[in-house]
Order: structure tokens, then C-alpha cells, then sequence
């Protein structure tokens, strides 16, 4: 293994949990929908439980995904989280009041009410997915920090010794003027919805929901404003130019095509990215066409998995600067440049390798508990949120 | 270069955000680790006599557990992303050996917990006994391997092992992994820091078994529950005391000056004594650099040089031996402060030269040279940054009483578990009004007491732990004001406003909760 083979393996590993996190975020786009789509008590406990069964691995794997990220880029965890404080921050904030809302929400005693908690379910469901989503647009619009490696520790006074920062006082709040990250953030947010459309559709039993044509309108919605806000970016980012790293110097410039460049010179990606999108179209489409079929929710589960880590691929592999600055261009981040130490990758390695063990019993557990639809009666008889 | 320059209050608000966010976080764990154990051991107890009783005691554990666990959750979120947020400078120096531990613990032990933790609550009706009693300590060991690997990560900061500075990526970079996560400072933390917790959450069964028996609800419950937590508290209040001894040694070893300002020992020498209390304003640095002493000095003798060394007559060092310069009794000298400043100065402006050679293409042995310069003094880099003696002495007045909060809690928690046996080993008690003797209800008003001096022990453990530490983020390498990110004071400042009411709104909250289940009792 050589230190080359190890950066990209972590590029990749990254990238996956991201996947895997945009689509575990089915479970805010649920709760987006808890007041729209629960119209009785009952309907919205039960949307409520449904997703309560599984915010922990959504959870877990944003934390799992930073902690990644921290170890085997950490000039990127240190510029990104330092810089772009603010945004970071709300994300953080949405998340805390989202893990304790399920707890707290039906509880006696709460203080503050169920639909106050409930609210801020929703919070987390419409910020959770629209913030990351834009966060991820940075990669290919960039950021506006600086990095000085060397030159920090040395200063004379105490104050010359940062080595990234930000370049402007907004801290990353200027994320959002952009408007190519708005566009990927809301598709990201429409997504979460379809996911968790067709999540209720396939784990709430039809008896206790009613009809399933309830599910049908909002997934349509959110599927047509998915594609067209997702065709939109992809569009952008095939047509613009990219930032392109030379693998002799690690000069950056700007290199037009870039990213569809890289789908071309890459091209088992593009047949992946290809295939993702089918999947997650089908996915939906079948769903809504045959209503009895229930499998929707994991074949657009995988579909998602598999194209957001190609598109994520697509920033960072192929001598590609996968966190561009435009402040300044020789901040940016590349594979090389902002990686751990060859010791570091090695060690981590070792440990990714546990990774299909513990995918192996988060697919038996979360089997165990889903194996039936839930029910009224469980919720109402049992341990529940 | 003015844009660059960081105000001093900023890195006061960082320190004082992590601080606030780490206690909060604190306030939920110790109980996620001691209630697992219980709930452990009901379930089992359920699982081989199959009596309903054991079924709904753990049921009744569980619940409660959740509650806390939620917050546990929540706050812990937000640590984990703040070494980015507030220390980005630290995080790029050290996140080549700082994040693998964050990372292995979101792969081996989040996930672990919490993908058992929703088998052991929704998994009742739906999986085998055997898997949901396997379910049910899985979440514990989840969170305890989760402890571990943290832990290796906050000794690491204390004590900086298997690591190597690497002048040209100007970080420093592991190199043993074995060193960082078996060090022995890491060892003894996590053993003395599960323990704790096993106590803390004995003492919340006991104290919530108590409550029950002074109201007279839930009797049979109430008592073998207690039974079962003063067992198990006993036993692990027990071994604390050891390892707290052991924990304490190996500060001597690696930290002297966090010993001598938990001991408020100003001069040292051989023979010391262990101080029980003395007169230390706590709202001011006392005079170490002309007092030999605080005033009111009550004090074991040798206990301290025993304490430290293993051995009544050892050599412990005070404050002003550590900022002078001393010898260690295999005849090596520890510098003073001014040849430390000097050394860390001297590796700074190596580095310096070299990164200017580097850039004009200056010949290898010449680098060469300035790398081996670099590498000479780089224990001491840290001091190349502090100006003045005073910095490098942490606060003592917290130091000081905290120590003494944290081991005379400890003394009072082993009281209580033997009080609670003594009194409660009789025949089972009977329903009806008759009045119990007074020693058994002092006794449990006793352990209802201890719930929350549980908490302020086990808080106090950790001001002692990071306070003494000060002014490093990372032992002698990187005082806090060089870690911090360049953000505004005000920044900080709002953040840490918002995390002040949104946390304590959540506490609030989450007490009420708690005293409501706890009030229903379990459903037997
Ligand atoms: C219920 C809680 C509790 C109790 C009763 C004790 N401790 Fe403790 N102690 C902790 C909870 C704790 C802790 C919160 O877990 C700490 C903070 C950091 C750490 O490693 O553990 C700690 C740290 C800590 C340290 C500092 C370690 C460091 O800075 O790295 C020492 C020297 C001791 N303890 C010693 C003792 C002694 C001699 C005790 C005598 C009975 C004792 N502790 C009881
Ligand atoms: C200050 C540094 C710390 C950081 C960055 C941190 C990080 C985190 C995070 C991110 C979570 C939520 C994980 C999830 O999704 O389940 C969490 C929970 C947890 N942490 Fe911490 N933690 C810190 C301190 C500690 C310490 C000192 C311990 C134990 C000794 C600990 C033990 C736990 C446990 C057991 C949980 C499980 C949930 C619960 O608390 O109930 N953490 N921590
Ligand atoms: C959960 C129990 C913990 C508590 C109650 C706690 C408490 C504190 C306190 C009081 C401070 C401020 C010290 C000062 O400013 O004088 C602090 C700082 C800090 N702690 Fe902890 N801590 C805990 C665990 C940890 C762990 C496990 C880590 C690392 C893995 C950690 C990392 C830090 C860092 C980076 C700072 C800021 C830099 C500094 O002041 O040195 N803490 N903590």
C-alpha cells in the first residue's frame, strides 16, 4: 500500500459516510413532513416513532463521518469547522435539540410541550438537510478561507500563529449567497423527503396511515423539485470550469470542464453515477406506479448512496482540488496536501477494515426491529417515544 | 500583520466554552455508564430465573437510562466538532494523532451503542431473550469501549507519547500507534474514570431506592434494587480508591506541577506531608513564590512523599522547584523554567531557519542539522510561547479544593454503601405503616443526599484533571492561546451564551422528566 493508494482510500471512505449520511437523513426529511402529512394524533406519533427508530444511526454517522474526516484530513476539519464557524455551528445546534426531542417529546413533565419539540423536529429536518447539502455545494464553489502553513508558528508576537482562517468576517454564513449552494442544498432537502416519504410508505402499517395515496402527492412534489433543482447543478458543475491540481508541483489553476473531465477520464464513475440515478428513479417511479411494493425505500436508498459518493468523488480524485478556496487559489485543499501522515492512513486502514462487521450487525438489528410494519397497537403497548 | 493577531479573551471564551459544554456533557455520562451495569445485571438476573419481577426492575432502569441518554447524545455532538470549531490551529497540529482515536471510537463504539441501544428498547416483543439481554450490554460495552477511546485521546493531551514533530507538513505526526492508545496515563484514566462512574451510577440506584423506601412505594423493588446497588458500589467505590492512589502517582510522574498545585505545595522536599485542608482564598492565586506554605496547614505525615513516590521519604517537587529547576533521585535534572523558555525558543526559531532553507532550496545536511536542532528541544517547544513564571502555574485554589471534594466524596461513598448493607441486611421489610428505626431511614435520607454529591465529586474529579493541566492544551508542546481558531471573542462569546440557556433549558427539562418517571415507579 502505497501513501498514494491510502489518500485516495480515504477519499473514498469519506465520501462514502457522507453518502451514507444523505441518505440515512431520510429521518429529517420525515419529520419534515410530520405536521403536513400526520393530520391526526395518532398518524404523527406514529411518524414520530417511525423515524425514532433510527435517528441514532443518523446521528452517529454525522459524528462518525467527522471524526473520519478529522483523522485522515485534518487541515480540512481544522479550515472547514474553524472557518466556516456559523455554519457549522447551526447545523450542531439543530442536531442537539433534534436528539433530544424524541426523548423529551411525549414524556410527562416536559416542560414545554410535545409540539414544541415536535417543532424543532422539524427545524432539524428542513436545516439539517439543506445546511449539509450547501456545505458539501462548497466543494465545487469553493470557500473563502487562507492557509499558511509554517508561516504561523514562527511569528514574532503570540497573535502569528493561525494556520487557516477565514478570510472575510461572515464565517461562513457567506455560503448561503451563493446561490449553486442554495440549489444543492434544497435538492439535498427534497431528497431527504422523497427518502422519507417512501420510508413511512414501506414501515408505517397502511390500516393505521390510511391511505397511501397521502404519501403519493408529497413525493411526487418532492421528486419533480429534485430533479430539477439536481439536474440543474449537475449541469452547472459538468459546464463550469474546476479547480485542477498539477501533480508535479501541486500548483492550483482553474481547468475548464474540470469535473467533466474527471467523469470522462473516470469513466467506471460515470457508469456508477449513471446507475445511482437510475436506482434512485426507479426507486420512486415504481413506488408510486405499484403500491403494494414496498422495497422503493431501499433500492432509492442505494441509488442515493451511490451517486452522492460519485459526485463527491468527482471533487477530489483525478488531481482535483476538493476544497477550493477563492480567496485564495494556493489555499485550497487537495488529496495531497491536507491528508494525515502515511502512518496515520495505515493505522486507520487497519481499523476500516472492522467496517463490514459493524455493517453486518446494524443490518441484523435493524432487521430484528423492522421485520413488521409499525402499528398503532405497539406503540401504544410498548417502549415508545 | 493586525488581521492576524488574536485577542487574549478570545482563547478565555474558547476555554470557557469547552468547559461549560465538557461538564455538561460529564453530567450524563457517569450515569450511562453506572446505570448499564445494573440494568446488566437485573436483565441478567431476569434472564436465568425468568421472573417477571427481575423483567420489569430492568425494564425500569432502561427507562431512566433513556432519558439521560438522550442528553448524553446531545451534547456529546457538539465536543466532538468544538476541536475544529474553537482549537482549528490545534487540530491541524495534532490531528495526525488526535483524531484516529475520535475516529475509531465513531466506528467501534457509537455505532455499536447505538444500534443496541434501539434493539434494547424496541426489541422486547421483538427479538429472543438471549438476543436482547446480549442487546443490553452491548449498549454498555458501546459506551464504555466509547469512554476509552476518548480518554486515550484527553491523555494523550496530558501526557504526549508515540509522536514525532515533522518539520516540513509543520505537525506533529504519530508514530506508534500502540504508544497512544495503551499509554499508561490513558490506562489509568479510563479505569479510574469508568469506576467513578460505576459509583455515580450506584449511587442514583441506591438514592432512587431510598426515595422509595422513606415514601413507602414500591417496597420489594425498592429494596432489592438497593441491595443490588449497594453491592455492586461497594465493590467498585472499592477499587476506585486504588486506582484514584494509582492515578495520583502517575501524576506525579508526568504532570509534577499539576500535583503540586492540587497539593498547594509551594517549597518541596523529601519526607512531605499529604495536606487535608488548609486556609487558600478560592477567589485568588495564593503567594507561592515568597510563602512556604498556606496558612492552617493540617497535614499527614509522609502521606504526600508516598503518594507520589511510593516511598515515605521521596523527593516531591513544589512549585517553586518546578520553576527553578530541581534534581530526581536518579541524579537527572529537570530545567528551570528560563533554560525550558529558552530551549522552546531556540526550537521555534529552528524551525524558522528551516522552513526559509527549505523554501531556497538549501542543501540536506544543512536541513539536516536544523532538524536535529529542532528535534533536540522539542519538549520543550510549548515554552518557546510563555512570557512570564506565572503563566505556566495553573489556578490553584481550584485545583486544590476540588482534589479534596473528589477523595472525600470518595471516603463518604464507601461509608455509605457499608452503612447501607449494615442496615438494610435484615428480613425484607413488610407493607403497613409500622414506623422503621431511625437508623434505616437516616441511612437512606443519607444516600438521597449523595445523588447529587455524586455529580459534584465526579465534576470536581475532572476540574482537577483539566484545570491542572493549565496552561497547556498539550503537556509542555502547545499552551492554550497557540490552539485556538482565529474567530472574534464575540463569536465565542455568543456561542457560548446560546449553549449556557439552550443546555440549561434541556436540564431542566430533562430533571423534570425524571422526577415524573421516577415518581410513577416501575410497573410491577
Ligand atoms: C465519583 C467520582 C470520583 C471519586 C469518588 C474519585 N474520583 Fe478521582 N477522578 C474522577 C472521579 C472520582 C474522574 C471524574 O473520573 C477523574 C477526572 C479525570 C479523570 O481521569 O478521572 C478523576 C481524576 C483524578 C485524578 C487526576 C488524574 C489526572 O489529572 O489525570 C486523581 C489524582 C484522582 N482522581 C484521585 C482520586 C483519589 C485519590 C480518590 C479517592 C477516593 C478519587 N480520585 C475518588
Ligand atoms: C470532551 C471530549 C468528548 C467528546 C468530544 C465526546 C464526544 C461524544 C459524542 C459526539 C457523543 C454522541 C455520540 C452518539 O452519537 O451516540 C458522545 C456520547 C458519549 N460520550 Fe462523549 N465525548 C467527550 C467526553 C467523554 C468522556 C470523558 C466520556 C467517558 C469517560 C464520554 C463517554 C461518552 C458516552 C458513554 C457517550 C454515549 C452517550 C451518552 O453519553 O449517554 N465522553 N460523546
Ligand atoms: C467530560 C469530562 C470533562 C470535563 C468536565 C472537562 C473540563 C474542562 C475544563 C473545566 C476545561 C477548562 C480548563 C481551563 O480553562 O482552565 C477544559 C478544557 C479543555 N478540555 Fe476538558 N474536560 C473533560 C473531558 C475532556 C476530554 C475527554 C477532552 C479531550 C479528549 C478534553 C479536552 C479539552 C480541551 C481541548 C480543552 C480546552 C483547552 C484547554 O483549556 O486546555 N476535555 N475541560
Amino acid at each position: 500500500m502505497t501513501y498514494l493508494f491510502l489518500q485516495h482510500y480515504w477519499c473514498f471512505i469519506v465520501a462514502l459516510l457522507a453518502a451514507i449520511l444523505v441518505f440515512l437523513m431520510f429521518v429529517q426529511g420525515a419529520n419534515s413532513l410530520i405536521f403536513s402529512l400526520g393530520r391526526t394524533e395518532d398518524e404523527r406519533r406514529l411518524i414520530v416513532n417511525s423515524t425514532g427508530r433510527k435517528w441514532e444511526f443518523t446521528f452517529t454517522t454525522l459524528v462518525t463521518f467527522g471524526g473520519a474526516f478529522f483523522a485522515s484530513y485534518p487541515l480540512f476539519y481544522s479550515t472547514s469547522f474553524g472557518g466556516a464557524y456559523w455554519l457549522w455551528m447551526i447545523i450542531l445546534f439543530s442536531f442537539v435539540l433534534q436528539a433530544v426531542s424524541y426523548e423529551f417529546q411525549s414524556k410527562l413533565g416536559n416542560l414545554l410541550g410535545a409540539n414544541t419539540f415536535r417543532c424543532l423536529l422539524v427545524l432539524n429536518g428542513i436545516l439539517g438537510p439543506l445546511l449539509l447539502g450547501g456545505a458539501v455545494a462548497t466543494f465545487f464553489t469553493g470557500s473563502n478561507f487562507i492557509v499558511e502553513r509554517g508561516v504561523p508558528l514562527m511569528g514574532e508576537q503570540e497573535g502569528t500563529i493561525i494556520t487557516s482562517r477565514w478570510a472575510n468576517a461572515s464565517h461562513g454564513l457567506d455560503a448561503l449567497l451563493n446561490p449553486w449552494n442554495l440549489v444543492l442544498g434544497l435538492a439535498v432537502f427534497f431528497l431527504a423527503r422523497i427518502l422519507g416519504c417512501l420510508y413511512i410508505h414501506k414501515q408505517v402499517d397502511e390500516q393505521a396511515f390510511g391511505q397511501h395515496d397521502r404519501i403519493i402527492q408529497p413525493l411526487w412534489r418532492s421528486t419533480i423539485l429534485f430533479l430539477g433543482l439536481f439536474l440543474a447543478f449537475l449541469g452547472h458543475i459538468l459546464t463550469t470550469e474546476g479547480y485542477a491540481v498539477d501533480p508535479e508541483t501541486g500548483v492550483i489553476f482553474m481547468e475548464p470542464y474540470k469535473y467533466l473531465h474527471n467523469l470522462i477520464e473516470m469513466w467506471p464513475l460515470l457508469v456508477m453515477l449513471l446507475i445511482g440515478v437510475v436506482f434512485v428513479l426507479y426507486g420512486i417511479c415504481y413506488s408510486i406506479w405499484e403500491k403494494r411494493w414496498k422495497r422503493g425505500f431501499w433500492v432509492a436508498g442505494f441509488g442515493t448512496v451511490v451517486t452522492v459518493t460519485i459526485l463527491l468523488l468527482l471533487t477530489v480524485w483525478n488531481h482535483t482540488a476538493y476544497y477550493p478556496s477563492t480567496a485564495d487559489l494556493q489555499s485550497s485543499l487537495t488529496m495531497q496536501n491536507s491528508s494525515s501522515s502515511e502512518f496515520t492512513l495505515r493505522t486507520m486502514f487497519y481499523v476500516s477494515l472492522l467496517v463490514p462487521f459493524v455493517l453486518a450487525y446494524i443490518v441484523y438489528a435493524w432487521h430484528a426491529i423492522d421485520k413488521k410494519p409499525l402499528t398503532l397497537d405497539e406503540i401504544n403497548n410498548d417502549h415508545a417515544y | 500583520m493586525n488581521l492576524l493577531s488574536i485577542d487574549m479573551t478570545m482563547v478565555d471564551w474558547a476555554r470557557a466554552q469547552f468547559a461549560l459544554t465538557a461538564i455538561y456533557h460529564w453530567l450524563f455520562v457517569p450515569l450511562t455508564l453506572g446505570l448499564a451495569v445494573v440494568m446488566g445485571i437485573m436483565e441478567t438476573l431476569y434472564y436465568r430465573t425468568g421472573s417477571e419481577f427481575w423483567r420489569q426492575a430492568a425494564k425500569y432502569w432502561q427507562r431512566l437510562f433513556g432519558i439521560n441518554f438522550a442528553m448524553g447524545v446531545a451534547t456529546g455532538i457538539i465536543l466532538e466538532f468544538e476541536f475544529g470549531t474553537n482549537w482549528s490551529n490545534y487540530s491541524y497540529l495534532v490531528g495526525d494523532i488526535f483524531g484516529a482515536p475520535l475516529a475509531i471510537e465513531g466506528i467501534v463504539a457509537f455505532f455499536m451503542e447505538s444500534t443496541f441501544v434501539a434493539v434494547m428498547f424496541f426489541g422486547w416483543n421483538k427479538v429472543s431473550k438471549g438476543f436482547h439481554l446480549a442487546s443490553t450490554w452491548l449498549t454498555g460495552l458501546g459506551a464504555t469501549i466509547s469512554a476509552w477511546w476518548i480518554l486515550v485521546a484527553n491523555s494523550w493531551m496530558q501526557h504526549p507519547v508515540g509522536q514525532e514533530f515533522n518539520p516540513d507538513t509543520v505537525r506533529n505526526e504519530m508514530t506508534s500507534f500502540l504508544d497512544v492508545a495503551l499509554s499508561p496515563v490513558a490506562v489509568d484514566k479510563f479505569v479510574h474514570t469508568v469506576l467513578s462512574a460505576w459509583v455515580l451510577g450506584a449511587v442514583f440506584v441506591v438514592g432512587v431506592s431510598s426515595w422509595y423506601l422513606l415514601k413507602h412505594r414500591h417496597l420489594e423493588f425498592a429494596q432489592k434494587s438497593l441491595k443490588v446497588g449497594a453491592i455492586f458500589g461497594l465493590i467498585a467505590s472499592a477499587l476506585l480508591m486504588f486506582s484514584g492512589h494509582h492515578s495520583a502517582y502517575t501524576v506525579a510522574q508526568t504532570q509534577p506541577m499539576k500535583l503540586a498545585a492540587m497539593e498547594a505545595l509551594y517549597k518541596g522536599g523529601n519526607d512531605q506531608p499529604l495536606t487535608i485542608i488548609a486556609a487558600i482564598n478560592p477567589f485568588q492565586q495564593p503567594d507561592y513564590e515568597t510563602t512556604d506554605e498556606p496558612p492552617l496547614k493540617l497535614a499527614v505525615p509522609y502521606a504526600l512523599s508516598f503518594l507520589a513516590t511510593n516511598d515515605f521519604q521521596g523527593y516531591v517537587p513544589g512549585i517553586r522547584d518546578i520553576l527553578d529547576g530541581y534534581t530526581r533521585k536518579d541524579g537527572t535534572r529537570e530545567p528551570s523554567l528560563d533554560e525550558k523558555i529558552e530551549r522552546g525558543q531556540c526550537a521555534i526559531t529552528a524551525l524558522q531557519h528551516y522552513r526559509k532553507a527549505k523554501r531556497e532550496g538549501a542543501p540536506e545536511e544543512f536541513l539536516a542539522e536544523l532538524t536535529a536542532e529542532i528535534k533536540a528541544n522539542m519538549p520543550y517547544f510549548g515554552y518557546g510561547y510563555v512570557k512570564d513564571r506565572s503563566q505556566v502555574v495553573p489556578y490553584i485554589p481550584v485545583c486544590f479544593y476540588a482534589f479534596r471534594v473528589m477523595v472525600g466524596g470518595g471516603c463518604l461513598f464507601v461509608l455509605l454503601f457499608i452503612l447501607l448493607l449494615w442496615t438494610h441486611s435484615a428480613a425484607p421489610l413488610e407493607g403497613g405503616n409500622k414506623p422503621r428505626p431511625f437508623k434505616e431511614r437516616f441511612v437512606e435520607g443519607l444516600a438521597l443526599a449523595c445523588i447529587p454529591i455524586a455529580y459534584i465529586v465526579s465534576e470536581a474529579g475532572w476540574l482537577v484533571a483539566e484545570f491542572g493541566r493549565q496552561p497547556w492544551t498539550i503537556q509542555d508542546m502547545l499552551p492554550t492561546w497557540v490552539g485556538v481558531s482565529q474567530l472574534g471573542s464575540s463569536a465565542v462569546m455568543l456561542t457560548f451564551c446560546l449553549f449556557l440557556i439552550l443546555f440549561t433549558t434541556l436540564l431542566a427539562v430533562e430533571i423534570s422528566i425524571m422526577c415524573k418517571a421516577i415518581k410513577k415507579g416501575p410497573q410491577l
